[in-house]
């Protein structure tokens, strides 16, 4: 009795290490999970409430503006419309190679492609409010699909390049994205519980930032909290780092507008 | 453009009791903060809430610095007559957003 109960409490502690053990590479990550679980219970039930999650605010003007004319006549709606060329699902395969721009780019690029070819419109600035709110609309479409996570030939080195990002020691503080996100997820961090740093949520309304945030703010309030310098958003190396990302997080669950700490 | 949302029923019964939600994409700068440069952020902030049923304010709000952004509001009124709900916020400018909604009550 008393040895098939310490073999038992051995198979438990056996569990819980399997699902905290630290991985360098991210195909051995025993379990891809989502910064939601590692959220508290409150802040998970603002995320879910899609009245009082703030982050709707902007899919609500994202809308507006996807229907909205430019001087050319033409709006996102005219071409994407709901029976052809729906956007449903989209989001899920990007970053991807574009054969226009000739390279990999996230949906951000793709919308001010679109902006620049169809609606003879300039480009919005990243981080922008209405570049913001387009970007969230169009992966809200996607919300409850699954991170495709393409890996392309054609687009090996970005992805090389995202992952030698992601596992370079930067920083006054010399640490990587690895060592928090695949060595160390699941501990506490002075008062977070570190996640495992997937990008499914994005845009994300921040508690901290008060707003919503693209994924490259994320990447450069990581970059700021190991003291390293952070790069400008929209940056060929944060898009790598994107792809890279959404490859490690492939089969999560679209969750834009997410809510984090 | 601030986007606004609001939840309220479309129908109730006389008498009934209905729950309404307000939320308003604002920064709600409280003023005590500093940018990137030192320099001090100017107060922005709403400072004013009221709902008015069918001319009536049934509830209002006043805000003051250290409310979190983007104001969300949950409160009660009770449905008398079929009519319009105003939404008005104000802001440390006078700026102001109006949201109406209509209710229908049946007796």
């Amino acid at each position: 009795m008393r040895a098939s109960l310490i073999i038992l409490a051995l198979a438990i502690v056996g569990c819980s290490q399997q699902t905290n053990q630290p991985n360098a590479n991210y195909e051995t990550l025993d379990e891809v999970i989502s910064g939601y679980a590692f959220l508290q219970p409150e802040t998970q039930a603002l995320q879910d409430d899609e009245f009082s999650n703030p982050g709707y605010l902007w899919v609500d003007k994202g809308e507006a503006l996807f229907n909205e004319p430019a001087a050319n006549g033409q709006s996102c709606a005219s071409c994407h419309t709901d029976e052809d060329r729906s956007l449903i699902g989209a989001s899920t395969h990007f970053p991807k190679y574009d054969e226009r721009a000739g390279t990999l780019i996230n949906i951000e690029g793709r919308i001010n492609l679109c902006r620049v070819t169809h609606q003879s419109v300039p480009k919005l600035e990243y981080e922008s409010e209405h570049l913001l709110a387009l970007t969230t609309y169009v992966a809200n479409l996607s919300k409850g699909s699954r991170v495709a996570g393409e890996l392309s030939p054609k687009v090996q080195s970005n992805y090389d390049n995202g992952q030698a990002y992601f596992n370079m020691r930067r920083g006054q503080f010399n640490l990587s994205c690895a060592q928090c996100h695949d060595d160390n997820a699941g501990k506490s961090l002075r008062g977070d519980t570190i996640s495992q740093g997937h990008s499914n949520g994005f845009p994300t309304y921040r508690l901290e930032w008060q707003t919503l945030g693209s994924l490259h703010k994320r990447f450069q309030y990581c970059d700021i909290g190991v003291r390293a310098e952070p790069l400008p958003g929209g940056s060929q190396t944060y898009i790598d780092l994107e792809y890279f990302l959404a490859n490690r997080g492939r089969g999560l669950q679209v969750e834009t507008p997410a809510v984090r700490r | 453009m601030s986007s606004i949302r609001i939840s309220i029923p479309e129908t109730a019964e006389a008498g009934e009791v209905i729950e309404i939600k307000t939320l308003i994409q604002h920064p709600m700068e409280s003023g005590f903060g500093r940018g990137a440069r030192g320099q001090v952020i100017p107060r922005d902030i709403i400072q004013t809430f009221t709902c008015d049923y069918n001319g009536t304010t049934v509830f209002e709000a006043k805000f003051f610095p250290s409310t979190a952004a983007n104001p969300f509001l949950t409160f009660f009124t009770r449905a008398t007559k079929s009519g319009a709900l105003t939404f008005t916020w104000t802001d440390l400018v006078g700026e102001t957003w109006v949201e109406t909604r209509n209710l229908i009550v049946s007796e």
